[in-house]
């Protein structure tokens, strides 16, 4: 898997979506409980809008001072014995990591959940060299049991799926025979997973934050498997996107901080771990430690009217809150970063050409934008992106340029515009109300809806006609 | 005070004439003179959240001229609203056009928000007898910031019981173009809201947005629903003798 999870086209993959009622009752269920637990957890702050100003400084401070603080970590994570390792293309990323694997004559590999480590594809990587590749995070173990199903939410993985489903995937996959509480679900997997932590040869981990000041990789979860892929195999790697970087542990405390609540509605999660490469011999911690920095396209949206989308902390409140993905589900953006954020990001990184219907994926209600702790203007980038696609890449694919095109030429000619709305109330009288009724665009508005007759009762009519009224009156 | 009514196309061109009427006769009732400047025609909104942007500019340049020397711009749509307060980034490189653009947006309200933040009247001497529900729209609560100012003056009005909507701010699935271009999922959202509205058992939905009430009210019509739907305006120029 990389970035792309279907070659399907746009509207087959919505429509499987929104057939899938499992699926849909499971995410709004989700949504609701998450967003509940969010607004819950920033209420109780008293000054949620402040913490946001100050996390979106910290973020657009950050990046504008990009190369400086990548050199501090690099520099810092080596000279206390770590690895790093810049990589340009996800192609760069994955031969590194299939090295020290090589290296390391590594027959397992067992990870952490990490998004960056999907969007390069690694775990194919992995696999393409003889090597098996064990996913720990519970959410990510079950979708890699049921046949490698992609991520449909960028933090709950398996967000579509639900207990009883689960039940049937372990019964299937490595014989369960118990029932679908969640309880004795999680018991059984942490029981397989236990094996997997003491004979793999490698751990690998995202990263949520790099600390410069320091050098350290912050790792944020709530199930403890990343502190056993970091304490028990030999070797380590962290893989983190380029971007995800911050000055000091007090800007990591803000952000982790924004990261809990906004996620899961939590003050903190159970676990957040600091690792710093270290060169003395300690048996609790990994002999190599290995951080490779991901570019795979980041670079090119520094400095550009879409930099604001690299502030982003992963914490899915934009999805959790986003009516389009409540209804379509995670895999009908055909990328593993969904909603919002993956319809601004997935273009960035992949190009238009696959993606170009989804800026168009979203009504602009801007709940989005509402719900982002580092304040990224989410629906104001995917009309960014929509000026992009008319302008440079050939338009929409909706055919809409002439319409647009004749639009603005009658609303700048009144007299123009006043005839459009006369001549269209006859068509819209007529064929309003009517299924599938009237043309083009009208047609697909009238498949579901009822269009309002105006039948001559004109506003406007009835103003002039008023004003002429009280002239005469005033005359007499 | 001198009030020029913005009508937005929806309510001059799609919808019959009692959106505007309550707006003008509600406006005049507190005190207002208002005048309708006959050159106006849309905001350019279609055009701007497609994509289109020198088409919305143009579209801009006409209206910022239309309104230019008018005194407060008032309008029945906190979408339109919405959008006429985008006006000035549509002129990034064009200091004279900006600037006037940035005169348009700071004049100009939506209409509950002018009654409420303007003439800062809250009982408008309003009667509708009935059960009602407020579906809250996203641009007017989200970037114009006004969320109270409706619920503020439905309060005040006799004889209705207003009860609140589940999801009151979540989309309805209209989005302007969005509703066509990606119909199946706005079906799917305006279906949510409609059952929504059901649930709160009210015989009539009130809303601020005529594009979000086409939306819902075309496909209440369309399955059926034993469910009215209403402007503002209208509730608020509702009397005993006259329900319009």
């Amino acid at each position: 898997m990389s970035i792309r999870i279907s070659n399907d086209p746009f509207f087959d993959r919505v429509g499987k979506g929104i057939e899938n009622t499992f699926m849909r009752s499971a995410v709004s269920g989700a949504q609701d409980r998450l967003e509940g637990r969010k607004a819950a957890s920033t209420a109780e702050l008293g000054t949620w809008e402040d913490w946001r100003d100050h996390a979106e400084e910290i973020r657009q401070h950050t990046l504008d001072n990009l190369d400086f603080y990548l050199q501090q970590f690099a520099e810092n994570a080596a000279a206390q014995g770590g690895h790093v390792f810049f990589a340009e293309t996800k192609e760069e990323a994955n031969e590194y990591i299939q090295s020290v694997i090589q290296r390391k004559e590594a027959k397992k590999v067992v990870k952490a959940k990490s998004m960056v480590t999907e969007e390069i594809g690694m775990n194919e990587a992995i696999r393409d060299i003889g090597c098996e590749v064990i996913e720990s995070d519970l959410g990510e173990w079950i979708l890699q049991l049921d046949d490698h199903d992609p991520p449909s939410h960028i933090v709950v993985p398996a967000l579509h799926k639900n207990k009883e489903q689960i039940r049937e995937t372990f019964r299937e996959k490595r014989a369960y025979d118990k029932s679908s509480d969640p309880q004795e679900l999680g018991r059984f997997a942490r029981e397989q997973l236990r094996q997997d932590f003491l004979s793999a040869d490698v751990g690998i981990t995202g990263c949520n934050f790099a600390v410069a000041e320091s050098g350290s990789v912050s790792l944020v979860t709530n199930e403890g498997n990343a502190r056993m892929v970091t304490a028990l195999p030999k070797t380590q790697i962290s893989v983190m996107g380029m971007e995800r970087i911050v000055p000091t542990w007090e800007e990591l405390d803000v952000l982790v901080s924004m990261l809990c609540r906004s996620a899961v509605g939590q003050k903190l999660t159970s676990y957040v771990t600091g690792l710093t490469p270290s060169e003395a011999a300690d048996e609790h911690a990994p002999e190599e430690f290995h951080i490779v920095i991901v570019d795979n396209g980041r670079s090119k949206i520094l400095g550009t009217k879409y930099q604001s989308a690299l502030q982003c902390i992963r914490c899915a409140a934009c999805i959790n809150v986003c009516p389009v993905y409540r209804h379509v589900g995670g895999h009908s953006y055909g990328s593993i970063y969904p909603g919002p954020i993956g319809a601004v990001l997935t273009p960035l990184l992949e190009g238009y050409e696959n993606n170009k219907e989804l800026p168009f994926a979203s009504s602009l209600c801007a709940a989005c934008t509402d719900a982002c702790p580092v304040k990224i203007p989410l629906h104001e980038l995917l009309i960014e992106h929509r000026k992009d696609i008319v302008e440079h890449e050939g338009g929409s694919g909706f055919g809409e340029k002439l319409a647009m095109q004749g639009f603005a030429y009658a609303a700048s000619h009144p007299k123009i515009f006043q005839l459009g709305g006369k001549s269209a109330g006859p068509v819209v009288d007529k064929l309003g109300s009517k299924e599938g009724g009237g043309p083009g665009p009208m047609k697909l508005w009238t498949q579901i809806r009822t269009l309002p007759s105006q039948k001559g009762d004109r506003f406007r009519d009835w103003f002039e006609e008023r004003e002429r009224r009280n002239r005469r009156g005033n005359d007499s | 005070m001198n009030v020029s009514l913005f009508i937005t196309c929806l309510a001059d061109a799609v919808y019959p004439s009692s959106v505007g009427r309550s707006t003008v006769e509600l406006l005049e009732r507190l005190g207002c003179n208002v005048s309708f400047p006959k050159k106006q025609t849309c905001c350019g909104q279609p055009a701007f959240n497609s994509g289109f942007h020198k088409e919305a500019q143009t579209v801009a340049r006409h209206m910022i001229t239309t309104f230019e020397e008018e005194e407060w711009v008032v309008t029945p749509s906190g979408s339109c609203a919405t959008m006429i307060h985008e006006y000035p980034k549509l002129f990034p490189e064009d200091d004279v056009w900006r600037e006037k653009a940035e005169k348009l947006a700071a004049k100009t309200y939506e209409l509950t928000q002018f009654i409420v933040d303007v003439l800062e009247i809250e009982d408008v001497g309003a009667t509708f007898h009935g059960s009602v529900t407020y579906h809250s729209s996203c641009h007017m609560t989200r970037l114009l910031g006004v969320k109270e100012a409706p619920f503020r003056l439905l309060k005040h009005v006799s004889g209705l019981t207003l009860t609140e909507l589940p999801y009151k701010e979540h989309c309805c699935g209209f989005g302007g173009t969005f509703s066509v271009k990606m119909m199946p999922i706005s079906e799917q959202m305006v279906d949510e809201k409609v059952q929504h509205i059901e649930e709160t058992g009210a015989s009539c939905l009130v809303g601020s947005d005529l594009g979000c009430l086409m939306n819902i009210g075309g496909r209440i019509e369309r399955t059926g629903k034993p469910v009215e739907v209403r402007h503002i305006a209208e509730i608020l120029n509702s009397r005993e003798e006259t329900v319009s």
